[in-house]
């Protein structure tokens, strides 16, 4: 991690951009599958769940961030995760008075915010050594990736397996929806091919690289 | 609900509503550690001992700020007994057997963040399974995710050997897997009667 190295980072562009691409919590650095594999068969729900772990990530980095200097080494993990549920237990409860609806089409996954490794990794390499004004900045992007990636996911979902977007039929009647993606081996095989393309992009920009510097490139 | 039978609840647990193909729980575990049988099998039943631990405790939890009128409390309390059985169980484990220990590395705490252990908590709670039957669905849930860790790694040993696309090395090609598997499990449909 390169915010190990530097005690105090700097507040850039980057210190933003990074949750979006480079570090991205779900393309790159495979962190939180669970609710990206579960709530994303609609697009609704991928909007939704990404919010709500957003708020949770920013909050608690920021309770974290705040209280840096007051927590103890030996207990930390123990104390991010009482101040995460906190903050998941707010979510929790304000979801219900929003939306039954969609209280009941995310189901158990609300309350397994607490267990998204993105949000206790934020914690324990960044929000516990960084000052107040970064930490805000950089969880933001980190959440604000982590809801791309679910709709990345969602729309796909949605649009194969049920020839809908946010509800909104988009092909004629005729239309035979591809089930199985809205089922759960769809949110394996979409992911897995969403990564097939990453990884066909970065190694391909690797080529393009060694190309103009001459390098030999690698025939595989 | 309440009259479920007591198989039923352990064979939809384990495999109708597998907790890692089909509820997408305990993903991270199932994609780090099944890379060798030998890894997943202990993974597995280290799973499975602190989901019993936890179910019983969440049990008695659940009771007790029911009681008190308390229910909001109960994520916070639910995640702090996971988090010390998980303690518990890496005391033994490191004792016992510490090449063990060295093999299962950093997913060992992380069972604390596993979402099957919580998730089975929470579902237990919601579905009011009483003491049994909720000891029933914890095992039922831990011989699932053992099954789908073993079956995975049995996949992936085959698979180290196999020529493969660069692009699909690694995580990708783990994914496609997975949704064959759950592809698979999608079979079982019915067999437990019902949703669960």
């Amino acid at each position: 991690m390169p915010e190990l190295l530097n005690p105090q980072e700097k507040l850039t562009p980057d210190t933003f951009l990074r949750g979006l691409w480079q570090e991205n919590p779900v393309f790159v650095m495979l962190l939180g599958m669970c609710p990206v594999l579960a709530v994303t068969s609609t697009t609704l729900n991928a909007i939704a769940m990404g919010l709500a772990t957003t708020f949770v990530l920013v909050c608690s980095s920021l309770l974290i961030s705040l209280l840096r200097n007051w927590i103890p080494k030996q207990v930390r993990i123990a104390s991010y995760i009482v101040i995460i549920a906190t903050f998941v237990t707010i979510v929790d409860y304000a979801i219900q008075a929003i939306s039954l609806e969609l209280y009941a089409a995310l189901g158990a996954f609300i309350q397994l915010i607490v267990v998204n490794c993105v949000i206790l990794g934020r914690a324990e390499a960044y929000a516990s050594k960084q000052r107040l004004h970064t930490t805000l900045v950089n969880s933001l992007g980190m959440g604000v990736g982590f809801t791309l990636a679910l709709l990345a996911l969602g729309t796909v979902r949605e649009v194969l397996g049920n020839g809908t977007l946010l509800g909104i039929p988009l092909f004629g009647p005729d239309f035979q929806p591809w089930l199985v993606m809205i089922l759960p081996p769809g949110g394996f095989f979409v992911l897995g091919v969403w990564l097939l393309l990453f990884n066909w992009l970065r190694q391909s920009k690797v080529r393009r690289a060694a190309q103009f510097s001459g390098a030999p490139v690698d025939a595989r | 609900m309440h009259a479920e039978p007591l198989s039923l609840i352990f064979l939809n647990a384990a495999i109708v509503n597998n907790f890692v193909l089909a509820l997408f729980l305990g993903i991270c575990p199932f994609l780090g550690v099944s890379g060798k049988k030998e890894t997943a099998w202990n993974m597995g039943l280290a799973t499975m001992f602190v989901m019993l631990v936890s179910s019983a405790a969440a049990y008695g939890i659940n009771w007790l700020l029911t009681q008190l009128g308390l229910e909001f409390l109960r994520l916070i309390c639910y995640i702090a007994v996971i988090a010390s059985a998980v303690q518990l169980v890496e005391m033994f484990v490191k004792k016992t057997s510490p090449a063990l220990f060295r093999s299962l590395g950093i997913f060992l705490p992380l069972i604390t963040t596993n979402c099957a252990i919580l998730g089975l908590a929470l579902f237990q709670t919601s579905k009011e399974y009483d003491f049994v039957q909720s000891l029933v669905y914890a095992l039922g849930a831990g011989v699932g995710f053992t099954l789908a860790l073993m079956l995975m790694a049995g996949l992936r040993e085959k698979l180290a050997l196999a020529r493969v696309p660069s692009v699909s090395q690694g995580a990708a090609l783990s994914l496609m897997l997975a949704g064959l598997l759950s592809l698979a499990f999608m079979g079982f449909a019915g067999l437990g009667g019902g949703h669960g």
